[in-house]
């Protein structure tokens, strides 16, 4: 206990300080990265999966195998499937890309059926009613369910994001020096594993608790109403 | 021949027939009305007819054309000149009543934008909403709302007008005003076919009434045939009881 | 591209990898109730709990929905010995991840509760129940059916949850993945046939919690 009070000056040293808030950032950098490309992959799979005929009947196989296969993959094993496969292509890309590839992956499976849900919390009839009137699957997208849907899109995917932020946590197995990395080599330096990982905590903790309230915000905001008002 | 022409059509929802073996014709400026009990198939009828539903058999003519409702561009062409409004208004809540108007005329038709808010101004003027063009659908009665799904369907300048049960959800006291702005829709010559449960607009209205029963024509002829002297049991069975109500 | 996939020695040791795949399972099913339990008793404290006992429930909550549960056991299992506390590494994974559990678990619990409309236990209390048995007969079932849904989706992400066990030398379905590969150097076909294992015991037990919810407590739930 007292060893751990004599190390607090040494450990909040300018140079590790620096270290770990870069890592911090190196944390919110793969999470914003991964699911914003997440996102834009689940939101096309999610529109795959409105096609209707035999036409896209392949496409849209695919994508519910897709959905379905890395909904049920744990993050960990994912990022070393993507890392081995990776490297058997002999591609020569950075620990960071592979887990920002794996984190994209996940995040575009669970994404899409957040995306799907909302879609289908808009009435069936007003698409009844587009379809009368010869909009097209795009059409009606575009100009009728999202312009709704996106509210209640919006809250779940921001929740994604914000459980996200500490599943990246599991990318430090790969050597990407993000926060948990950072943590692990404060303790191989010889600083108390109290303070590595205690640093690390407080900082997942500073990073997530405001994003949290503010999702619970969104959530507040957008959740009452689909409507707009005027 | 013919304008609209419907040969033995069938439809079927599972293992549940819905439409079984449907013949019947419109002409020109004729208003065909359905009626019969709930279940009946009349708003499967108008389901089927704008492809919402799909057809097991039987054939639909429009002006000659022969539609193979599983040739979509056959199917478009015939949205294109059928328009259908429905009980529930499925009126676009993302939009205001302008905009739900002249929407699918600017998208689906690609007609110039001032053109079409010209006539979407028009046509919401004509239902008697020409102060409400920049109002949300959620702000409207029911009354109001089903003009607007009135006007966004007419702004498509379709052949033919389909009525689904457009008064059903409305609270009594608004039923007239929506079937004002149809009687108005009839004396232009717009040929339609409504599905209604207001008998004595039916009876006021109609060219020609269709009775139907667990989803076949009865019994087919002018209002005061199938009113005042129905040939048919079941038919005569169902205006007993909607008469003595 | 000068790699070629061979499965065959991976397929020999699938026996191996498939008991690893139980240990999963059953560290899930341990973390998972563990978790209920510590979810009922912090709901309760949320809610009727008064300042003091809401007050800690809610700093345990807001605390571990808001960090890794990596981190939470890198913390149990290499911090917690300054303090004389030495866990070996399954129980400090179990500890971990039941405490982690049992916060998403409050969460989950405190809404269902709160679900419940006044007028159904008035409706229970008018037919003549006395306290206990609305609080059997109505109350539980209703929290039960209502919640079962996200409750069985919890289920499954613990369950994947359940792999980072491997970092901390467990012989979970990961950590048997990553000694076969020290052993072979089969990368690729490990992990491959690793994630077949965990899509199989997520659909086995997805297929299961569906049909459950389904027949036994007429929960509203889609499998797709």
């Amino acid at each position: 206990m007292h060893s751990i009070f004599g190390q607090l000056p040494r450990f909040l040293s300018y140079y590790n300080l620096e270290f770990i808030l870069q890592a911090a950032l190196t944390t919110l950098l793969l999470s914003i990265s991964g699911c914003v490309f997440g996102f834009i992959f689940g939101f096309g799979i999610a529109v795959l999966r409105e096609t209707t005929g035999p036409l896209w009947l392949p496409l849209r196989a695919a994508a519910v195998l897709f959905v379905e296969i890395f909904r049920r993959i744990p993050f960990l094993v994912t990022l070393f499937l993507v890392f081995y496969a990776c490297q058997a292509l002999n591609l020569d890309i950075s620990v960071f890309a592979v887990a920002v590839a794996s984190t994209c992956i996940i995040g575009a499976a669970f994404l899409s059926e957040v995306v799907r849900t909302g879609f289908d919390a808009i009435p069936s009839q007003e698409r009844e009613a587009a379809a009368a009137m010869n909009f097209t699957l795009a059409q009606t997208l575009f100009l009728i369910v999202i312009p709704q849907a996106w509210r209640v899109i919006l809250p779940p995917t921001f929740a994604f994001f914000l459980s996200f932020i500490k599943d990246s946590a599991l990318a430090s197995q790969l050597g990407v020096v993000e926060l948990t990395y950072s943590a692990k080599v404060m303790n191989n330096k010889g600083f108390s594993p109290v303070l590595g990982f205690g640093a690390a905590l407080i900082l997942y903790f500073a990073i997530s608790y405001p994003l949290a309230r503010f999702g619970l915000y969104l959530e507040q905001r957008l959740g009452f109403s689909r409507y707009r008002k005027p | 021949m013919d304008f609209l022409g419907i040969e033995n059509l069938k439809a079927r929802y599972g293992e549940h027939v819905v439409l079984n073996d449907i013949s019947m014709t419109v002409e020109k400026g004729e208003i065909v009305s359905l009626i019969g009990p709930s279940g009946s198939g009349k708003s499967s009828l108008l389901r089927a007819l704008v492809g919402l539903l799909p057809v097991e058999s039987g054939e639909v003519r429009l002006n000659g054309e022969i539609i193979n409702y599983r040739d979509k561009q056959a199917v478009k062409r015939l949205r294109d000149r059928l328009a259908i409004v429905f009980q529930q208004y499925n009126l676009f809540q993302n939009m205001d009543v302008l905009r739900n108007v002249m929407l699918a005329p600017m998208k689906v038709k690609g007609w110039p934008r001032e053109e079409c808010e010209r006539e979407a101004t028009a046509l919401l003027e004509k239902v008697g909403l020409g102060a409400k063009l920049h109002v949300y659908p959620d702000q409207l009665s029911g009354g109001q709302q089903q003009r607007v799904a009135l006007a966004r369907a007419l702004a498509l300048r379709p052949e033919i007008l389909l009525l689904d049960e457009v008064t059903s959800a409305l609270d009594p006291e608004l039923v007239n005003e929506v079937l004002d702005s149809i009687r108005l829709l009839a004396s232009e010559g717009m040929t339609m076919i409504i599905v209604s449960h207001e008998m004595a607009f039916v009876r006021e209205v109609s060219s020609r009434v269709s009775m139907m029963a667990a989803g076949s024509i009865v019994e087919i002829g002018t209002p005061d045939e199938i009113f005042q002297n129905p040939k048919h049991e079941r038919a005569r069975d169902f205006v007993g009881k909607i008469l003595h109500r | 591209m000068n790699y070629t996939l061979q499965f065959g020695q991976v397929i020999d040791r699938l026996p191996y990898l498939a008991g690893g795949a139980w240990l999963s399972l059953l560290l899930a099913t341990l973390a998972f109730f563990g978790g209920m339990i510590i979810g009922v008793f912090g709901a309760m404290a949320k809610l009727f709990g008064g300042r003091i006992l809401a007050g800690i429930a809610n700093i345990y909550v807001v605390f571990f929905t808001n960090t890794p549960a990596l981190v939470q056991v890198y913390f149990l299992y290499f911090a917690l010995p300054s303090f004389g506390i030495i866990l070996p590494p399954f129980e400090a994974v179990l500890i971990g991840l039941t405490l982690n559990s049992g916060a998403y678990l409050t969460e989950i619990q405190r809404a269902g509760f709160l679900s419940i409309h006044r007028n159904e236990v008035e409706a229970a209390e008018t037919i003549g129940l006395s306290q206990m048995q609305s609080v059997w007969y109505v109350i539980v079932p209703h929290i039960v059916r209502t919640l079962y849904p996200s409750l069985s989706n919890q289920y499954i992400l613990i369950t994947l949850g359940t792999s980072m066990a491997a970092i901390f030398g467990v012989e979970e379905l990961t950590g048997r993945a990553l000694s076969l590969n020290a052993e072979t150097f089969r990368s690729i076909e490990i992990f491959v046939i690793t994630a077949g294992l965990y899509i199989a015991i997520t659909l086995v037990a997805n297929v299961l919690l569906v049909f459950l919810g389904r027949y036994y407590f007429r929960a509203r739930m889609r499998l797709f």
